[in-house]
């Protein structure tokens, strides 16, 4: 069991390096909206400084979800989907090497950059730790659940804004828990129950996931 | 205990004879319920003391809210009949209601932002509630959107099945998220007070007007339903018997 993990990871890691665009546009994409809201709005540090929480988890909630769209779609046509569904091993276990891989490249990248961003959108420095942490605790959530829709949506051609539409009421909660501990941050006030929630959601969905993307794969690739 | 109706409920055929002589009572329990719910709410039952005539936007707001939330609690649970005993009636279900339920959503917004100029002075407000009923909504069209996305009706009728359970699940995390939000971000703007207690004459018709609601609820799902049925079962003989018989 060990052994198909390590070996599926290692064929994610070596797939994933071949196409190096695949996981840079999403980020590309990530900085783009931070960027936009700037122009868009004014350079005023104290109004940006207010928005900063919610744009930069608004941005993280549509680059994880442009990053899953394609999520399963290669081993889809490429049939190793469905050697996944037929092998002896469990479907549950392979979708979260899958996802929690996806996870590293691109959830992972986006938590990196984020005080990058903070700072641009004038966060004071004493509040970034708190943005990191929430952002570590809450893109697997996003991760995880963003899979769902991409299973369910794996064989269909216009899968994209579906997608979105499937998934975003879902992100809710990950958005409003990671935005208000930002706030408290920004107040001064202790993040430690956001932060324990967070994890809690991050719990839950490593253990519920798994079983229905697995499920909404077994339904794609039955099809 | 007899299981024997629970396997009969898999058969379209005896589904379209039941529903058959169910419905006519459910449409006149419906029309009764909410002809007199509605006559008494609207015209007798007293006024409120602060909102007046205003408040009475409750006898449609109120049911279409109760049964948008528990529509969704019927898909989910038609989604887990249908995956986990691969009943055909449930895909049924599962794909007539969702259209119904989305628009008592919309119905119960509607009605929210008409009766909330008057009492609170602004059609919208992102209260708690509120929110809620909308992202309600938006789960709605993602069931919707996903069963039309794809063609083979068996798959399509399994991916919605999963989606509605995943939903539900999210839904009390989604509520409790939402109230906490609202409380954090905005103490004390507009709070839905809470209500007094509502004399006999005003809650009774509400009653009425809830049980109706459900009644309509149940008659446009059964119709529906019995279409769907007809038109997948169009092949078979049973089908072609009930439309020469009818026509």
């Amino acid at each position: 069991m060990r052994r198909v993990v390590w070996l599926l990871f290692c064929r994610e890691w070596r797939l994933a390096w071949r196409r190096p665009g695949d996981l840079l546009n999403p980020l590309v994409f990530f900085a783009l909206v931070v960027s936009l809201f700037p122009l868009a709005v004014g350079p005023e540090p104290s109004m940006l400084r207010s928005m900063a929480p919610g744009v930069i988890w608004v941005a993280a909630l549509l680059a994880t979800l442009l990053s899953l769209d394609g999520l399963f779609r290669s081993d889809y046509d490429d049939g190793s989907l469905e050697q996944w569904v037929l092998s002896p091993h469990p479907l549950a276990l392979m979708v979260l090497v899958k996802v929690l891989h996806h996870w590293l490249l691109s959830g992972l990248a986006m938590v990196l950059l984020a005080p990058l961003f903070g700072l641009m959108l004038a966060l004071p420095l004493s509040s970034l730790p708190v943005l990191v942490l929430t952002l570590l605790l809450g893109t697997p959530v996003l991760s995880l659940l963003g899979a769902v829709g991409a299973a369910l949506t794996v064989g269909l051609k216009s899968g994209g804004v579906l997608l979105a539409l499937l998934i975003l009421p879902l992100y809710i909660p990950v958005l409003i828990l990671g935005t208000g501990a930002m706030d408290a941050a920004l107040q001064g006030m202790p993040v430690t129950g956001y932060a324990l929630w967070l994890g809690c959601l991050a719990m839950l969905a490593l253990s519920l996931a798994p079983i229905a993307i697995a499920a909404g794969l077994r339904i794609g690739v039955s099809e | 205990m007899n299981w024997s109706f629970f396997h009969k409920l898999g058969s379209p055929k005896w589904f379209h004879d039941i529903s058959g002589r169910w419905l006519p009572w459910f449409a006149v329990a419906g029309v009764l319920l909410l002809s007199v719910g509605s006559v008494w709410g609207l015209f007798f039952a007293p006024e409120d003391y602060q909102q007046g005539n205003s408040f009475r936007i409750i006898y449609i707001h109120v049911p279409a809210a109760f049964v948008a939330q528990s529509c969704y609690m019927m898909l989910a649970v038609a989604g887990i009949v249908s995956l986990v005993w691969r009943m055909k009636l449930a895909d049924v279900a599962l794909k007539c209601a969702a259209p119904i339920g989305a628009w008592m959503t919309f119905v119960a917004l509607l009605t929210g932002a008409i009766w909330g100029k008057p009492t609170w002075g602004t059609y919208w407000v992102w209260d708690a509630r509120l929110t809620s009923m909308l992202i309600l909504l938006f789960l709605y069209f993602g069931i919707i959107a996903l069963g039309q996305a794809i063609s083979n009706r068996e798959t399509s009728a399994k991916a919605t099945a999963v989606l509605a359970i995943v939903g539900v699940v999210n839904i009390p995390i989604i509520k409790y998220s939402v109230d906490w939000w609202n409380t954090l971000h905005q103490p004390a703007t507009f709070k839905i007070t809470e209500k007094p207690a509502m004399p006999v004459e005003m809650w009774l018709p509400l009653l009425l007007m809830v049980l109706g609601f459900y009644a309509l609820f149940t008659v446009s799902l059964l119709m529906r339903m019995r279409l769907e049925v007809l038109r997948r079962e169009h092949k078979t003989r049973w089908v072609r018997e009930v439309l020469e018989k009818s026509s």
